[in-house]
């Protein structure tokens, strides 16, 4: 496969998969990152969809947004349902009636995924089905209404675990599910921003070229939910980056670890909380406790990832 | 020519599904179900079939599976019990509402709680209304059969359905009995080569599977979903027992009556305990009683007009449930009762509950019903609608 440089030039050049029309909020990341990772598929690809914005906001019938082969089954199913469409393609292919080289993507969202989603997800990994699962995760249920999923951070403001009187947001820490995913010993695991465009497509390249199971979790803010400016999303999903909330790394083989990028200098996790309106209560007098905490958090994982890449690289 | 085995009805399905070759199999192991499955992953582990199996992590998953290999555009199986059936529920109607023909063999087992791995038929029951094409086999013979039968019903272009194909569990799963097998390429040409429609996987003509639809379109899809139920299956069920009967001279219809015709009570009774039942009919019959027995085999879609026409002369009929509906009526005395409901002149009804969680349903069981029923015809007078058989008080 020959593929295209990965440059402004070239890619504007290319169809985009997804077409226009669609219904997903103005300023929403999800559709960016997922014209990202097409545009960043030099193979033909069948795709699956877990129920969530994306699914309802692309495929209404009797219209779709989607020029490839693309299923919606159900929430919690994208990862068992695509390991059917893949496994149909080597029976098909065995026996001579499919002749083409498929690439298969999942998308999902963090509920999908991180939540319901999880076993179903976790059982095709194991099963080393040849897919890439793309994580798109906005940090909460936003399709329903901003509840509270697994990936919600620490002290957002959702409608389920809402900023009272007495609790002040989420209380948990999100779940760390790139480690986990790691955990399963697949070939390639990543962590992605759509702010950095080159390292997501670079990173979905080298996916396609690896056999077996590969999972990429990519940030994806969600203006409603977050309660951001409406053009916000790459800023966002940069800040979060720059204050390694949202590392840039891959892990291969379930321990090697390369930190794909480091700031050159890493910002405080306020510049990424405080334009977001979830966030709001937490930088009142009496949260600034929680806020250390989060804080904490961020610097002890960044830490244990500085130190793993290098591990690595030695 | 057929071959003449004694085999478990596990064996028999698992050895069926060996003769089709499906593409792709998804499997996860529930008790009684797992002997068929482990059978048939031995014939994919020694290169016997070019199935590929996809041994999932449930069986959410399994029928999630299925649901992808078969968009895909193959030949797709699984097969479940109990639980695992209740698990599927949600994808159930994926699978029915893509039009997707994956063939299920279920081995009926009760549901929990208290939880009981024996025969009942309360999965199937509870799996009605998922829009699958739902057939019952008395034995290992009639489960073979109906295996083979379903992949022609449910892939005909007039239908595209997914087919169950229910048997009891323990009782039959695990029974060894009589079974005559058909040759491998009878089989196979039998069900003939897979034409899949609208596949996933051309790439030249990409299709989108699973939209969202809104209340403007919502009901004339699910009112096509109904019409082809209703309307098309039927004929070609009995399309392909006629085929069937011409390759095996086993006889299929919508349902068996026996000895219906010229009788005055009768028995509605599904899968292996029709067997017991209809030994009891022939006994009634040596003492003068004219009993007859009806045993559905197409429950989903129901054949109410034909099984109406088959029960509406008799004088008193009891409907035989291995399932419950808690505070209501037993689920195939309903259909029984909404059959003869166009009647003037129909049978006096009553509904028993029998044999769940595998209470062992005796000849002793149906004989004492023909006896209550002699008395319904002659005195006109019922006891009880609904009640409970052979229960410990």
């Amino acid at each position: 496969m020959t593929e295209k440089p990965l440059n402004l030039k070239e890619l504007s050049k290319k169809e985009v998969l997804l077409a226009p029309g669609h219904r997903m909020c103005s300023g929403c990341g999800a559709p960016i990152v997922v014209k990202m990772v097409l545009l960043a598929t030099d193979y033909p690809v069948v795709l699956s969809n877990a129920t969530g914005c994306l699914e309802v906001s692309t495929c209404i019938s009797e219209y779709t947004s989607w020029k490839v082969p693309w299923i919606h089954n159900a929430f919690e199913n994208a990862a068992a349902t695509l390991s059917g469409v893949e496994t149909m393609y080597r029976a098909l292919k065995k026996q001579g009636k499919i002749n083409k080289e498929i690439k298969f993507i999942a998308f999902g969202g963090d509920g999908g995924t991180y939540d319901i989603g999880f076993q179903s997800l976790s059982g095709a990994m194991e099963r080393w089905h040849d897919m890439l699962y793309i994580c798109y995760d906005n940090g909460a249920y936003m399709n329903t209404g901003i509840q509270r999923s697994s990936a919600t951070p620490k002290g957002a403001d959702t409608t389920t675990c809402p900023a009272g009187e007495v609790i002040p947001g989420k209380p948990q820490k999100r779940k760390d599910l790139t480690r986990i995913m790691a955990a399963h010993g697949i070939p390639y695991v990543a962590q992605a921003s759509p702010s950095h465009w080159l390292d997501l497509m670079k990173k979905v390249r080298k996916a396609h070229e690896i056999k077996g199971p590969k999972f990429i979790n990519i940030i994806a803010p969600c203006n409603r939910g977050w309660r951001s400016q409406t053009d916000d999303a790459i800023l966002l999903s940069r800040l979060a980056v720059e204050t390694c909330y949202w590392p840039l790394y891959e892990i291969e083989d379930g321990y090697k670890v390369t930190l794909n990028y480091k700031p050159k200098e890493k910002k405080p996790v306020e510049e990424f909380l405080k334009p977001q309106g979830r966030f709001k209560h937490l930088f009142s007098k009496e949260n600034e406790a929680l806020l250390k905490e989060i804080q904490a958090d961020i610097d002890r994982e960044w830490e244990r990832l500085l130190k793993e890449s290098q591990e690595v690289a030695k | 020519m057929a071959k003449v085995v004694a085999v478990t009805g596990n064996e028999a399905v698992a050895n069926a599904l060996r003769q089709v070759e499906p593409d792709v199999c998804a499997a996860y192991p529930i008790t009684p179900q797992t002997d068929l499955m482990q059978r048939f992953s031995a014939f994919v582990s020694d290169g016997k079939v070019k199935t590929e199996m996809i041994l999932v992590e449930s069986e959410h998953s399994a029928m999630s599976a299925c649901v992808g290999a078969s968009a895909g555009g193959g030949r797709v199986v699984t097969a479940t019990s109990s639980q695992g059936l209740a698990l599927m529920w949600e994808v159930l109607f994926i699978a029915s509402g893509m039009n997707l023909p994956i063939v299920m063999p279920v081995v009926n087992r009760a549901l929990s709680a208290p939880l009981n791995i024996h025969g009942d038929h309360s999965d199937a029951m509870g799996a009605r209304d998922s829009g699958w094409i739902q057939l019952w086999s008395e034995n290992a013979q009639e489960a073979y059969d109906n295996t083979i039968q379903a992949f022609r019903i449910g892939e005909h272009p007039d239908v595209r359905l997914p087919v169950m194909v229910c048997m009891d569990g323990f009782i039959i799963s695990h029974s060894i009995e009589r079974v005559e097998y058909l040759e491998d390429e009878e089989v196979k040409r039998f069900v003939g080569e897979y034409k899949p429609v609208n596949p996933l996987l051309n790439l030249d003509h990409p299709v989108s599977y699973g939209p969202l639809i809104l209340p403007d379109l919502y009901m004339e899809y699910k009112r096509l979903q109904h019409e082809i139920m209703w309307n098309r299956v039927k004929p070609v069920v009995l399309e392909v027992a006629e085929e069937f009967y011409k390759l095996s001279g086993r006889r299929y219809g919508l349902f068996e009556a026996y000895r219906l015709d010229d009788a005055e009570i009768g028995m509605v009774i599904l899968n292996s305990a029709a067997g017991t039942a209809k030994d009891v009919v022939d006994e009634m019959r040596n003492r003068g009683i004219k009993a007859g027995l009806l045993k559905p085999r197409l429950f989903r879609p129901f054949p109410y007009e034909e099984i109406g026409e088959a029960l509406r002369h008799l004088k008193a009929l009891c409907v035989m449930d291995r399932a419950d509906s808690f505070g209501a009526y037993g689920p195939l005395f309903t259909e029984i009762a909404s059959s003869l409901y166009p009647y003037k002149e129909r049978p006096i009804l009553i509904n028993k509950i029998y044999g769940l969680g595998g209470r062992d349903f005796m000849p002793e069981d149906a004989e004492k019903v023909f006896l209550e029923l002699k008395d319904i015809a002659s005195s006109g007078k019922i006891k009880s609608v609904k009640e409970y058989l052979g229960v410990r008080e």
